[in-house]
């Protein structure tokens, strides 16, 4: 008995904490790594052109986006550029629909402002585009955004 | 009590620690967004009502600076062809800020603009009047590649932002992270684009080459 009671008088009654740190950054590579935004796949084909006039939307709410490009599985649905809105892939006429859809999710205040990030495919013609733009039109969403990245400067 | 404070610690308090790691771990939880927002910028026109006849817009020929681009991706520059769109900026500035005939207004306008700029009006009598009038319109085939779009499209954009960035003496990249929210930004912003609107006429693509 009074071996025991010798030896408990020695150690700390703290809790070791040390190991703590550890776990959560353990937590935090773990969310940094796995953290996933947008839980959407894309169905086309998506090598974004360069350019060097970029400009940053500050509302990012405001902002849908539409995919457009060949799509990536063409012994189902071709090899003709489609346009995909959210998780699928849709025909020109049904953008007003969903234009009108996303602009219902908005505030209000903001659904004038709505801006439609186009995320369009190098190899696609225009054609296509000028379909969808004028569907855009149709449905009063005029803010376009040609998404595009930074292109060096060769000079 | 009084024997536990004496006593030295070996080992260096690391409780807080975790606090950091989780104030790390939150910060990256609320700030982590996708990079990919940026892009050109552009505003369609509005819908054209099917009973109104569209507008008869009658402007001097020499305001207008035409580009075509053709299903082969070739260029048209005011009737004259090109391979690339190397070099378009250039003309696309000249040609904004070419000042051949400018009313009052524009002769105010110009009164105003720094020495670098007013040093590159070239005033010829067959390019625009001045910046009010001028319009860069750009034309495709529907069979034209986006990306060659999108090229000539940022250059002219490209024109446009030189000539407001160096109006207020900013870098071209400075002026296009103005942001507009607060005063100051709003005035620079205000102060470059004043009497030089941003005139890119994107005309409805012909059926060729394209389906």
């Amino acid at each position: 008995m009074s071996k025991f009671r010798k030896k408990k008088l020695g150690g700390s009654d703290q809790i070791n904490t040390s190991a703590l740190p550890d776990i959560i950054f353990m937590l935090l590579f773990f969310f940094m790594v796995t953290t996933v935004l947008r839980e959407q796949d894309v169905l086309v084909d998506q090598k974004i052109p360069q350019s060097s006039q970029l400009q940053k939307l500050q509302n990012k709410t405001l902002i849908s986006y539409i995919f457009i490009g060949k799509p990536k599985n063409t012994s189902l649905y071709g090899s003709e550029p489609r346009v995909q809105a959210n998780d699928v892939l849709i025909s020109s006429p049904e953008i007003v629909q969903w234009v009108n859809q996303e602009r219902d999710k908005l505030p209000e205040a903001d659904r004038g402002s709505i801006t439609i990030s186009m995320k369009v495919d190098k190899d696609v013609k225009m054609g296509p585009i000028s379909d969808v733009q004028t569907e855009l039109r149709n449905a009063d969403a005029r803010k376009v955004l040609y998404a595009s990245t930074k292109k060096l400067d060769k000079e | 009590m009084a024997r536990s404070k004496n006593r030295m610690s070996n080992e260096i308090n690391a409780g807080s620690m975790a606090d950091i790691a989780f104030l790390l771990l939150i910060f990256f939880l609320v700030t982590t967004t996708i990079a990919s927002d940026k892009g050109i910028l552009n505003v369609l026109p509005p819908k054209q009502d099917p009973n109104v006849p569209p507008p008869d817009i009658k402007k001097n020929e020499r305001n207008i600076f035409n580009v075509l681009i053709n299903a082969n991706n070739d260029l048209l520059v005011e009737g004259e062809y090109r391979r690339t769109a190397a070099g378009l900026d250039k003309d696309f500035k000249d040609f904004i800020m070419n000042f051949g005939a400018p009313d009052e207004d524009a002769a105010a306008l110009y009164n105003t603009l720094p020495a670098s700029l007013q040093s590159q009006a070239q005033r010829k009598p067959d390019s625009s009047d001045h910046p009010g009038e001028a319009v860069i319109s750009i034309k495709t085939n529907r069979g034209t590649n986006y990306a060659v779009f999108l090229e000539v499209f940022d250059l002219a954009k490209k024109a446009y932002f030189d000539v407001y960035s160096e109006r207020v003496g900013l870098t071209s990249e400075q002026y296009r992270a103005l942001t507009g929210d607060d005063e100051a930004s709003k005035a620079l912003q205000d102060k470059g684009k004043e009497g030089i609107p941003m005139a890119i006429s994107i005309a409805e693509p012909d059926k060729v080459g394209g389906n």
